[in-house]
Protein backbone atom coordinates (compact mmCIF):
# COMPACT_ATOMS: atom_id res chain seq x y z
CA UNK A 1 0.00 0.00 0.00
CA UNK A 2 1.91 3.37 -1.44
CA UNK A 3 1.08 6.18 0.68
CA UNK A 4 2.02 9.57 -0.48
CA UNK A 5 2.17 13.01 1.81
CA UNK A 6 2.35 16.16 1.55
CA UNK A 7 3.05 18.45 5.09
CA UNK A 8 5.67 21.25 5.14
CA UNK A 9 8.70 20.36 7.76
CA UNK A 10 8.74 24.19 9.61
CA UNK A 11 6.16 26.56 9.84
CA UNK A 12 5.74 30.07 11.87
CA UNK A 13 3.55 29.39 15.16
CA UNK A 14 -0.17 29.94 14.33
CA UNK A 15 0.43 29.33 10.29
CA UNK A 16 -2.65 27.50 8.64
CA UNK A 17 -0.71 24.44 6.82
CA UNK A 18 -1.80 22.55 4.07
CA UNK A 19 -1.99 19.08 4.63
CA UNK A 20 -2.55 16.51 2.12
CA UNK A 21 -2.46 12.70 2.12
CA UNK A 22 -2.80 10.18 -0.45
CA UNK A 23 -3.04 6.20 -0.34
CA UNK A 24 -3.35 3.39 -2.91
CA UNK A 25 -6.57 1.48 -2.69
CA UNK A 26 -8.91 -0.07 -4.62
CA UNK A 27 -11.80 1.25 -2.98
CA UNK A 28 -13.96 -1.43 -4.40
CA UNK A 29 -17.97 -0.80 -4.14
CA UNK A 30 -19.11 -4.31 -3.71
CA UNK A 31 -22.05 -3.07 -6.49
CA UNK A 32 -19.89 -4.74 -9.50
CA UNK A 33 -19.46 -7.73 -10.95
CA UNK A 34 -16.75 -9.67 -12.39
CA UNK A 35 -16.51 -10.78 -15.88
CA UNK A 36 -18.23 -13.85 -15.18
CA UNK A 37 -21.14 -11.85 -13.28
CA UNK A 38 -20.14 -12.51 -9.69
CA UNK A 39 -20.24 -10.25 -7.48
CA UNK A 40 -16.85 -8.63 -6.54
CA UNK A 41 -16.39 -8.43 -2.59
CA UNK A 42 -16.99 -5.02 -1.32
CA UNK A 43 -13.18 -3.76 0.18
CA UNK A 44 -13.20 -0.24 1.75
CA UNK A 45 -11.22 2.30 3.81
CA UNK A 46 -13.80 3.21 6.24
CA UNK A 47 -11.91 5.98 8.36
CA UNK A 48 -9.00 8.49 7.90
CA UNK A 49 -7.55 10.47 10.79
CA UNK A 50 -4.88 12.97 11.34
CA UNK A 51 -3.42 13.39 14.91
CA UNK A 52 -0.86 16.26 15.69
CA UNK A 53 0.88 15.19 18.65
CA UNK A 54 -1.73 12.89 19.50
CA UNK A 55 -4.49 14.93 18.80
CA UNK A 56 -6.83 14.67 16.40
CA UNK A 57 -7.17 17.17 13.92
CA UNK A 58 -9.12 16.11 11.07
CA UNK A 59 -11.34 12.58 10.80
CA UNK A 60 -13.65 11.12 7.24
CA UNK A 61 -16.10 8.46 7.10
CA UNK A 62 -15.46 7.14 3.67
CA UNK A 63 -18.00 5.39 2.02
CA UNK A 64 -18.32 3.26 -1.36
CA UNK A 65 -19.36 6.12 -3.72
CA UNK A 66 -15.18 7.67 -2.64
CA UNK A 67 -13.18 6.58 -5.97
CA UNK A 68 -9.64 4.30 -5.62
CA UNK A 69 -6.68 6.27 -4.60
CA UNK A 70 -8.62 8.54 -2.11
CA UNK A 71 -6.80 11.97 -2.34
CA UNK A 72 -7.67 14.24 0.81
CA UNK A 73 -6.38 17.51 1.67
CA UNK A 74 -6.97 19.69 4.35
CA UNK A 75 -5.62 22.89 6.62
CA UNK A 76 -5.04 23.04 10.23
CA UNK A 77 -2.85 25.62 12.74
CA UNK A 78 0.66 25.12 13.46
CA UNK A 79 0.83 25.16 17.76
CA UNK A 80 3.92 22.89 18.50
CA UNK A 81 6.87 21.14 16.99
CA UNK A 82 6.06 17.65 17.17
CA UNK A 83 4.55 14.60 14.70
CA UNK A 84 1.80 14.53 12.34
CA UNK A 85 0.61 10.93 11.81
CA UNK A 86 -1.82 10.12 9.34
CA UNK A 87 -3.72 7.04 9.25
CA UNK A 88 -6.28 4.58 6.77
CA UNK A 89 -8.26 2.03 9.15
CA UNK A 90 -10.36 -0.20 6.57
CA UNK A 91 -13.66 -1.72 6.80
CA UNK A 92 -11.94 -4.78 8.92
CA UNK A 93 -10.29 -2.74 11.10
CA UNK A 94 -6.99 -3.08 9.61
CA UNK A 95 -4.84 -0.13 9.46
CA UNK A 96 -1.69 1.97 7.48
CA UNK A 97 -0.24 4.84 8.69
CA UNK A 98 2.67 7.17 7.90
CA UNK A 99 4.16 10.54 10.48
CA UNK A 100 5.78 13.45 9.28
CA UNK A 101 8.04 15.65 11.40
CA UNK A 102 6.58 19.63 11.54
CA UNK A 103 9.12 22.02 13.31
CA UNK A 104 7.34 24.95 14.57
CA UNK A 105 9.35 27.96 15.51
CA UNK B 1 -57.62 21.98 -39.10
CA UNK B 2 -57.01 18.53 -40.23
CA UNK B 3 -55.43 19.47 -43.38
CA UNK B 4 -52.75 22.39 -42.09
CA UNK B 5 -51.79 19.73 -39.80
CA UNK B 6 -51.21 17.14 -42.40
CA UNK B 7 -49.64 19.91 -44.54
CA UNK B 8 -47.13 20.75 -41.52
CA UNK B 9 -45.90 17.21 -40.95
CA UNK B 10 -45.32 17.15 -44.60
CA UNK B 11 -43.06 20.42 -44.60
CA UNK B 12 -41.49 18.73 -41.25
CA UNK B 13 -40.69 15.69 -43.26
CA UNK B 14 -39.33 17.43 -46.34
CA UNK B 15 -37.15 19.47 -44.15
CA UNK B 16 -35.97 16.26 -42.09
CA UNK B 17 -35.18 14.87 -45.42
CA UNK B 18 -33.13 18.11 -46.18
CA UNK B 19 -31.50 18.10 -42.73
CA UNK B 20 -30.45 13.94 -43.66
CA UNK B 21 -29.13 15.08 -46.83
CA UNK B 22 -27.05 17.54 -45.81
CA UNK B 23 -26.00 15.41 -42.86
CA UNK B 24 -24.99 12.57 -45.32
CA UNK B 25 -23.13 15.21 -47.59
CA UNK B 26 -21.01 16.19 -44.62
CA UNK B 27 -20.26 13.21 -43.56
CA UNK B 28 -19.16 11.75 -47.18
CA UNK B 29 -17.03 14.52 -48.13
CA UNK B 30 -15.62 14.16 -44.11
CA UNK B 31 -14.95 10.78 -45.58
CA UNK B 32 -13.73 11.89 -49.19
CA UNK B 33 -10.62 14.30 -47.58
CA UNK B 34 -7.57 12.52 -47.58
CA UNK B 35 -6.61 13.69 -44.52
CA UNK B 36 -5.05 10.03 -43.45
CA UNK B 37 -1.65 9.08 -43.30
CA UNK B 38 -1.49 12.62 -41.99
CA UNK B 39 1.49 11.53 -39.21
CA UNK B 40 3.01 9.00 -41.95
CA UNK B 41 4.59 11.73 -44.23
CA UNK B 42 8.41 12.34 -43.75
CA UNK B 43 7.42 16.02 -45.16
CA UNK B 44 4.60 16.18 -41.90
CA UNK B 45 4.02 19.35 -40.17
CA UNK B 46 4.72 18.09 -36.47
CA UNK B 47 3.02 21.16 -35.26
CA UNK B 48 0.16 19.54 -36.14
CA UNK B 49 0.63 16.84 -33.81
CA UNK B 50 -0.96 17.10 -30.49
CA UNK B 51 -0.69 15.03 -27.41
CA UNK B 52 -3.49 13.20 -25.73
CA UNK B 53 -3.11 15.96 -22.86
CA UNK B 54 -5.09 18.53 -25.37
CA UNK B 55 -8.18 16.35 -25.57
CA UNK B 56 -8.68 15.91 -21.93
CA UNK B 57 -10.93 17.97 -20.13
CA UNK B 58 -9.46 20.93 -17.22
CA UNK B 59 -9.99 18.70 -14.24
CA UNK B 60 -8.17 15.60 -16.06
CA UNK B 61 -5.60 17.51 -17.25
CA UNK B 62 -5.02 19.69 -13.47
CA UNK B 63 -4.87 15.78 -12.31
CA UNK B 64 -2.24 14.81 -14.68
CA UNK B 65 -0.08 18.19 -14.07
CA UNK B 66 -0.17 18.02 -10.04
CA UNK B 67 2.97 17.16 -9.03
CA UNK B 68 1.52 15.48 -5.94
CA UNK B 69 -1.62 14.77 -6.42
CA UNK B 70 -1.34 12.68 -9.87
CA UNK B 71 -2.53 9.04 -9.07
CA UNK B 72 0.11 7.26 -11.40
CA UNK B 73 2.80 9.01 -9.09
CA UNK B 74 1.50 6.17 -6.22
CA UNK B 75 2.75 3.67 -9.01
CA UNK B 76 6.00 5.80 -9.61
CA UNK B 77 6.56 6.03 -5.93
CA UNK B 78 6.18 1.96 -5.44
CA UNK B 79 8.56 1.47 -8.15
CA UNK B 80 10.85 3.79 -6.64
CA UNK B 81 10.99 1.55 -3.78
CA UNK B 82 11.09 -2.17 -5.58
CA UNK B 83 14.30 -0.64 -7.72
CA UNK B 84 16.46 0.36 -5.00
CA UNK B 85 14.87 -2.89 -3.34
CA UNK B 86 17.44 -5.60 -2.76
CA UNK B 87 16.45 -8.16 0.21
CA UNK B 88 15.88 -11.32 -1.93
CA UNK B 89 18.31 -10.20 -4.71
CA UNK B 90 20.82 -7.83 -5.83
CA UNK B 91 19.01 -4.38 -7.01
CA UNK B 92 18.27 -2.67 -10.19
CA UNK B 93 20.17 0.28 -8.87
CA UNK B 94 22.81 -1.37 -8.02
CA UNK B 95 23.56 -2.18 -11.73
CA UNK B 96 21.79 1.02 -13.27
CA UNK B 97 23.30 3.56 -11.15
CA UNK B 98 21.96 6.00 -13.88
CA UNK B 99 18.47 4.97 -12.77
CA UNK B 100 18.04 4.67 -16.49
CA UNK B 101 17.38 7.99 -17.19
CA UNK B 102 16.04 8.48 -20.83
CA UNK B 103 16.12 4.56 -21.35
CA UNK B 104 12.57 4.62 -21.86
CA UNK B 105 12.28 6.51 -24.42
CA UNK B 106 14.38 4.08 -26.71
CA UNK B 107 12.16 0.96 -26.57
CA UNK B 108 11.01 -1.23 -27.51
CA UNK B 109 14.02 -1.95 -29.92
CA UNK B 110 15.96 -5.03 -31.19
CA UNK B 111 16.90 -7.41 -28.66
CA UNK B 112 19.74 -9.17 -29.86
CA UNK B 113 20.03 -12.00 -27.49
CA UNK B 114 16.03 -12.93 -27.52
CA UNK B 115 15.93 -11.84 -31.23
CA UNK B 116 12.95 -9.94 -31.22
CA UNK B 117 11.76 -6.81 -30.44
CA UNK B 118 11.29 -6.06 -26.86
CA UNK B 119 9.79 -2.96 -24.88
CA UNK B 120 10.54 -1.78 -21.42
CA UNK B 121 8.00 -4.39 -19.61
CA UNK B 122 10.16 -7.50 -21.99
CA UNK B 123 13.52 -5.45 -21.11
CA UNK B 124 12.65 -5.91 -16.94
CA UNK B 125 12.09 -9.27 -17.28
CA UNK B 126 14.87 -10.22 -19.13
CA UNK B 127 16.55 -8.46 -16.41
CA UNK B 128 14.89 -10.56 -13.61
CA UNK B 129 15.96 -13.53 -15.13
CA UNK B 130 18.82 -13.35 -16.45
CA UNK B 131 20.56 -11.04 -13.85
CA UNK B 132 18.37 -11.33 -10.58
CA UNK B 133 17.27 -14.95 -10.30
CA UNK B 134 13.79 -14.03 -9.98
CA UNK B 135 10.64 -14.97 -11.54
CA UNK B 136 9.41 -13.10 -14.74
CA UNK B 137 5.87 -10.65 -13.86
CA UNK B 138 3.14 -10.58 -15.13
CA UNK B 139 2.09 -8.12 -17.51
CA UNK B 140 -0.47 -5.67 -15.70
CA UNK B 141 0.37 -6.98 -12.50
CA UNK B 142 0.95 -4.25 -9.80
CA UNK B 143 4.64 -4.90 -9.21
CA UNK B 144 5.46 -4.88 -13.55
CA UNK B 145 3.42 -1.50 -13.62
CA UNK B 146 5.19 -0.09 -11.12
CA UNK B 147 8.67 -0.34 -12.04
CA UNK B 148 7.55 0.39 -15.80
CA UNK B 149 5.84 3.65 -14.26
CA UNK B 150 9.36 4.70 -12.44
CA UNK B 151 11.34 3.85 -15.27
CA UNK B 152 9.15 5.85 -17.69
CA UNK B 153 9.04 8.60 -15.41
CA UNK B 154 12.68 8.90 -15.54
CA UNK B 155 12.41 9.70 -18.91
CA UNK B 156 9.58 12.53 -18.58
CA UNK B 157 9.76 15.25 -20.49
CA UNK B 158 12.12 13.51 -23.42
CA UNK B 159 11.09 12.93 -26.55
CA UNK B 160 10.88 9.24 -28.05
CA UNK B 161 14.31 8.60 -29.89
CA UNK B 162 13.19 4.63 -31.18
CA UNK B 163 15.31 3.20 -34.15
CA UNK B 164 12.93 2.15 -37.13
CA UNK B 165 15.10 1.05 -39.82
CA UNK B 166 17.59 -2.09 -39.87
CA UNK B 167 16.45 -4.96 -38.31
CA UNK B 168 13.73 -3.39 -37.12
CA UNK B 169 12.40 -2.30 -40.19
CA UNK B 170 10.17 -5.67 -40.38
CA UNK B 171 8.73 -4.63 -36.79
CA UNK B 172 7.77 -1.43 -37.64
CA UNK B 173 6.38 -2.13 -40.95
CA UNK B 174 3.86 -4.76 -39.43
CA UNK B 175 2.99 -2.29 -37.01
CA UNK B 176 2.74 0.44 -39.57
CA UNK B 177 -0.11 -2.20 -41.21
CA UNK B 178 -1.80 -2.91 -37.96
CA UNK B 179 -2.60 0.83 -37.70
CA UNK B 180 -3.85 0.77 -41.18
CA UNK B 181 -5.82 -2.48 -41.36
CA UNK B 182 -10.01 -1.99 -40.86
CA UNK B 183 -10.75 -4.95 -37.99
CA UNK B 184 -13.61 -6.02 -36.21
CA UNK B 185 -17.24 -6.13 -36.33
CA UNK B 186 -16.95 -2.75 -36.99
CA UNK B 187 -14.56 -3.01 -39.31
CA UNK B 188 -12.44 0.27 -38.47
CA UNK B 189 -8.92 1.10 -38.18
CA UNK B 190 -7.01 2.83 -35.99
CA UNK B 191 -5.91 5.89 -38.54
CA UNK B 192 -10.15 6.34 -39.21
CA UNK B 193 -10.57 7.56 -35.99
CA UNK B 194 -7.27 9.17 -34.91
CA UNK B 195 -5.77 10.95 -38.15
CA UNK B 196 -9.08 11.00 -39.80
CA UNK B 197 -10.81 12.08 -37.09
CA UNK B 198 -9.43 13.61 -34.04
CA UNK B 199 -10.82 16.60 -32.48
CA UNK B 200 -14.18 15.41 -33.24
CA UNK B 201 -16.48 13.43 -30.20
CA UNK B 202 -17.68 9.70 -29.97
CA UNK B 203 -19.69 9.79 -27.78
CA UNK B 204 -18.87 11.50 -24.42
CA UNK B 205 -15.29 11.54 -25.82
CA UNK B 206 -12.68 13.86 -27.74
CA UNK B 207 -11.18 11.57 -30.07
CA UNK B 208 -7.41 12.07 -29.59
CA UNK B 209 -4.51 11.37 -32.54
CA UNK B 210 -4.38 8.33 -30.54
CA UNK B 211 -0.19 8.82 -29.44
CA UNK B 212 1.59 6.25 -26.67
CA UNK B 213 3.52 9.39 -24.56
CA UNK B 214 1.43 9.29 -21.98
CA UNK B 215 1.18 5.48 -21.09
CA UNK B 216 1.55 3.91 -18.52
CA UNK B 217 -1.14 5.76 -17.61
CA UNK B 218 -3.57 6.49 -14.90
CA UNK B 219 -7.35 5.97 -16.42
CA UNK B 220 -10.16 7.12 -14.68
CA UNK B 221 -12.37 4.40 -16.35
CA UNK B 222 -9.94 1.90 -15.35
CA UNK B 223 -9.12 3.52 -11.71
CA UNK B 224 -5.88 2.51 -11.98
CA UNK B 225 -3.01 2.34 -13.45
CA UNK B 226 -2.28 0.37 -16.64
CA UNK B 227 0.19 0.04 -19.75
CA UNK B 228 -0.35 0.48 -23.59
CA UNK B 229 -1.07 -2.49 -24.59
CA UNK B 230 -4.22 -2.76 -22.24
CA UNK B 231 -4.99 0.50 -23.81
CA UNK B 232 -5.06 -0.63 -27.13
CA UNK B 233 -6.67 -3.96 -26.37
CA UNK B 234 -9.53 -1.19 -25.20
CA UNK B 235 -9.88 0.15 -28.55
CA UNK B 236 -9.76 -3.17 -30.27
CA UNK B 237 -12.50 -4.41 -28.00
CA UNK B 238 -14.31 -1.07 -28.75
CA UNK B 239 -14.39 -1.93 -32.28
CA UNK B 240 -15.67 -5.39 -31.76
CA UNK B 241 -12.56 -7.26 -32.49
CA UNK B 242 -10.76 -9.89 -30.28
CA UNK B 243 -7.74 -8.49 -28.81
CA UNK B 244 -4.60 -10.02 -28.35
CA UNK B 245 -2.59 -10.93 -25.75
CA UNK B 246 -0.42 -7.96 -23.72
CA UNK B 247 2.95 -8.11 -24.12
CA UNK B 248 2.29 -9.73 -27.92
CA UNK B 249 4.08 -9.74 -31.11
CA UNK B 250 1.35 -7.73 -32.64
CA UNK B 251 0.79 -5.06 -29.67
CA UNK B 252 4.80 -4.36 -29.41
CA UNK B 253 5.08 -4.17 -33.25
CA UNK B 254 2.36 -1.88 -32.81
CA UNK B 255 4.39 0.30 -29.76
CA UNK B 256 7.07 0.70 -32.26
CA UNK B 257 5.19 2.41 -34.62
CA UNK B 258 3.18 4.55 -32.53
CA UNK B 259 6.42 5.53 -30.57
CA UNK B 260 7.86 6.39 -33.98
CA UNK B 261 4.53 8.22 -34.93
CA UNK B 262 4.71 10.51 -31.52
CA UNK B 263 8.21 11.23 -31.89
CA UNK B 264 8.65 14.36 -31.11
CA UNK B 265 5.85 14.50 -28.38
CA UNK B 266 7.33 14.41 -24.78
CA UNK B 267 6.69 11.47 -22.80
CA UNK B 268 4.60 12.37 -20.26
CA UNK B 269 4.06 8.47 -18.08
CA UNK B 270 2.78 9.12 -15.93
CA UNK B 271 -0.59 10.33 -17.08
CA UNK B 272 -3.84 10.61 -16.43
CA UNK B 273 -6.26 9.48 -19.38
CA UNK B 274 -10.23 9.21 -19.05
Amino acid sequence: MTIRISAPSSANRGDVIELKAMIQHDMESGYRRDQYGRPITRDILKYFECHYNGEIVFRAELFPGIAANPFLSFYTTATESGTLLFRWIDQNGQTWEEQALLEVT
Amino acid sequence: MLSRLKISSAKANAMKLLIALIVFGTSLSALGQVQSQFYDKPDLDRSLVRSGTDFLTESTRQMQKDSFGNPGLLWVDQGKALFEDDTSTVSCDSCHEDRLTGVFAKYPKHDVELNKLTNIEGQINQCRTQHQALQPLKYESTTLLSLTAYIASQSRGMPYSVTVDGGVKEYFDRGREYFFTRRGQLNLACTQCHDDNWGRMLRGDRVSQGHSNAYPAYRLEWQTMGSLHRRIADCDVGVRAAPFASGSPEYLELELYLAWRSANLPIESPGVRR
